[in-house]
């Protein structure tokens, strides 16, 4: 059993949780992922590691409540404890010195690249994090972000905070501007990874993205998170998440994240109604 | 010789393939007692030299014609640490059974139905007997992967009196026995039982745990003091065509499927489980080994699928399925396209709407002995699935052979090793599927045996 240390609530129905994992902390690296697991009949999901305490042998992740397993973690406390938290997996992040380093994070994306735009401060490289959010209220991490950036640009949709429009709004006048950048890494919606890919191709600036297709074992074992790159088939768990930007083939991506969108919709809605029948019984017996 | 041998009870066809309880049903005392009888204790059995692990078979089948049950599981346990298990899943007709004596004249001795009944009657009746257990040696021993080749090695250095503990990655300890195997073919339970019996011999199993992820082949031998090591972690790495749309959504490896119907209970989903599985009315599923038998026949329950295929490009006699599995899965209702090839998946938006195939028909051997399979010109058609499912082979798992230095591994990325399992590595042992590509749980589980007693001489050895 794997015990919630602490849980905080954070805006959109995204979750921080500083899970009690100690064997997986010794290994944690940036760019890696755990795969936890709720409960007996539970699925197996994968969450991007946001960060990892030595000391305390904990690691934090931030979940964002959208389908039944989400939104049943979302209704954990401090105290609870998922049933299985397995990794670390992934390839970690390559870093080198000697680079200006642009980390582009998206919704809870941020939570993705903290620990890989640490890495990169940590060897000395420039490290700049462009984030953004819908508005202002919704932007995740800019405490964290700040601490370990040169430079953090934000981007909100309703322009309610920093620039008005998205991340690649920054980081398109970045490159027009023609300020030096040798490394993008760009985590968040999949459509933003690829409006970011396409800015950055014609240019022929080095692109890294974090990819997140459906997985269960996270070993290579059961090929459900294929993703296709450079024209050849890889196994996001044991290939990636990370790969050349520019070479993904993102409009299969988007297809494959909804392979079994049917079912969850299914599961998600017997769910809810068992939800509410609990309601009405609790308000019922005051 | 005038007992013929006796049939297995099993479960109507038609009310089979609407559930995942077991399809045969099990011998009573009365049917195990008369076909032991059958028995005619050879003073040179052929039948053990047949089988990987050299079960004591003339022995137990005698307890067992004698109506000592008890005596005749402890037989057995002494050199089978699953034998509910391969009692079940064993190709007893191409092994033990295919050499028995009595085989040449008459229908030889159902040992595997013998050995499943013996372990059964042991766990219902509750009395397991545990073996002698060596005195601890002080040695610690790893073992990697839960699997059939992990757990044999793992009971039999614990009945030696090392101290073994298995790391698992997933968070079931079986392997394919959990993740591959069907429920209607194994009961999870089984499984269950007999990982609880390496519990009792001193066994522990860690799971949730990656070797080469969460630690790496080094650090347990030099940071926690792992004196040996096993690695029994299966060919695990799905094989694909390499045919145009295999990326569609409806396209799945048969570890996918069968991990997501067997290991995560899909079966139950959505009231009782949480993994989604496939929901599609028509379903191919390629290729003609036990994998691809065991997705057919999954698919078959699902109360949503009316139509199940099997495609496989030759003909039944090269399937290499056993043929009880053939002869289940023809009775339960799938339809077998033989000589019949798929070419291309046909996608609309994205999602998988038909299967192309050609007709083949068998020309010269090839390679592998079997008749070569060639296409026959203009014999293409469209197969109307939503779902097709691929069974054409597993490679190796890279993440072991990733992180330790100095192993050495061959062109497939199967681990190197000798008869005993001895790979490069000083104290390091492989055996299994990760050293001779996918085979059957009893080849797994005799690699194990055999790695264990190497293991034991080495640790030993050393000071």
């Amino acid at each position: 059993m794997y015990p919630i240390v602490e849980k905080n609530d954070l805006a959109a129905k995204v979750y921080r949780y500083v899970i009690k994992a100690p064997q997986i902390v010794k290994k944690a690296r940036a760019g890696q992922f755990v795969i936890l697991r709720l409960h007996e009949e539970g699925e197996r999901i994968p969450i991007t590691l946001a960060d990892w305490d030595a000391v305390q042998g904990t690691i934090t992740l931030y979940v964002q409540a959208v389908g039944k397993t989400t939104t049943m973690m979302s209704m954990m406390k401090a105290g609870d404890s998922l049933m299985d938290v397995v990794g670390p997996f992934g390839v970690p992040s390559h870093v080198e010195p000697g680079k200006t380093f642009v980390a582009i994070g998206g919704g809870f994306g941020i939570a993705a690249i903290h620990p890989i735009v640490r890495a990169h401060k940590l060897i000395g490289n420039k490290t700049i994090s462009i984030i953004g959010s819908r508005s202002k209220d919704l932007l995740l991490m800019e405490d964290e972000m700040r601490a370990i950036s040169d430079e953090v640009r934000i981007a909100t949709d309703d322009g309610s905070y920093g620039t008005k429009g998205f991340v690649t709004t920054i980081l398109k006048s970045m490159l027009e501007q023609r300020e030096p950048v040798d490394v993008v890494l760009a985590i968040g919606p999949v459509v933003m990874m690829k409006a970011v890919a396409d800015l950055t191709r014609p240019l022929g600036v080095q692109t890294l993205v974090s990819l997140n297709p459906i997985m269960m074992d996270g070993t290579g074992m059961c090929g459900a998170c294929r993703v296709v790159v450079g024209n050849k088939m890889k196994f996001a768990c044991v290939d990636g998440p990370e790969f050349d930007a520019h070479a993904v083939d993102f409009e299969l991506l988007m297809a494959r994240q909804k392979m079994y969108s049917p079912q969850e919709k299914i599961s998600f809605d017997i769910f809810e109604k068992i939800c509410e029948a609990q309601e009405h019984r609790e308000t019922a017996a005051w | 010789m005038k007992i013929p041998r006796h049939g297995m009870p099993e479960q109507d066809p038609l009310e089979r393939a609407k559930n995942f309880l077991e399809v045969p049903l099990g011998y009573t005392a009365e049917m195990a007692v008369e076909e032991a009888e059958r028995c005619i204790q050879c003073k040179n059995p052929k039948c053990m030299e047949g089988c990987p692990v050299n079960v004591k078979i003339p022995q137990f089948i005698f307890h067992v014609a004698m109506g000592n049950f008890p005596l005749a599981a402890q037989t057995l346990k002494e050199t089978n640490a699953l034998p509910a298990v391969c009692g079940r899943v064993c190709p007893q007709e191409e092994q033990c059974e295919a050499v028995c004596t009595i085989g040449a004249k008459v229908e030889p001795v159902a040992i595997g139905r013998l050995e499943r009944f013996v372990a059964d009657w042991e766990r219902m009746t509750g009395n397991v007997s545990l073996p002698v257990i060596a005195p601890p040696t002080g040695k610690k021993i790893a073992v990697i992967g839960a699997g059939p080749a992990g757990l044999t090695c793992a009971g039999d250095l614990a009945k030696l009196g090392h101290a073994v503990t298995i790391f698992e990655a997933l968070h079931k300890p079986g392997g394919v026995l959990v993740y591959g195997i069907p429920e209607f073919r194994l009961p999870k339970q089984i499984v269950d039982a007999e990982v609880s019996f390496l519990e009792k011999l001193g066994v522990t199993i860690q799971c949730d745990f990656v070797v080469g992820m969460t630690r790496t082949v080094d650090e347990l031998m030099n940071e926690d003091g792992f004196d040996a090591v096993f690695i029994g972690t299966g060919a695990g790495l799905p094989y694909f065509m390499g045919i145009p749309g295999e990326n569609l959504n409806g396209v799945y490896s048969a570890n996918e499927f069968l991990t997501r119907v067997n290991l995560m209970k899909g079966f139950e989903f959505p009231n009782h489980a949480d993994t989604p599985v496939p929901m599609a009315k028509h379903v191919a599923v390629i290729g003609g080994g036990n994998t691809a038998m065991d997705s057919a026949r999954t698919a078959r329950r699902l109360p949503w699928t009316e139509k199940v295929y099997i495609v496989y490009r030759r003909s039944s006699v090269e399937m290499p399925a056993r043929k009880e599995e053939i002869h289940h899965g023809e009775q339960e209702g799938i339809e077998f396209l033989l000589l019949t090839n798929p070419t291309r998946f046909i996608g609309n938006n994205g999602w998988l709407v038909g299967m192309e195939c050609q007709k083949m028909e068998l020309g010269e051997p090839d390679a592998s002995g079997r008749r070569k399979p060639v296409p026959v010109a203009g014999s293409e058609f469209v197969l109307d699935v939503e779902a097709v499912i691929v069974a054409t082979g597993n490679g190796s798992n890279p993440l072991i052979n990733k992180t330790t230095p100095g192993l050495t591994t061959n062109k497939y990325g199967n681990i190197i090793a000798d008869e005993t399992g001895k790979t490069s590595r000083e104290g390091v042992w492989a055996g299994g599927d990760i050293v001779i590509g996918a085979a059957t749980v009893i080849k797994a589980m005799g690699a194990g045996k055999k790695a264990a007693a190497a293991i034991h001489e080495y640790v030993q050895s050393k000071k």
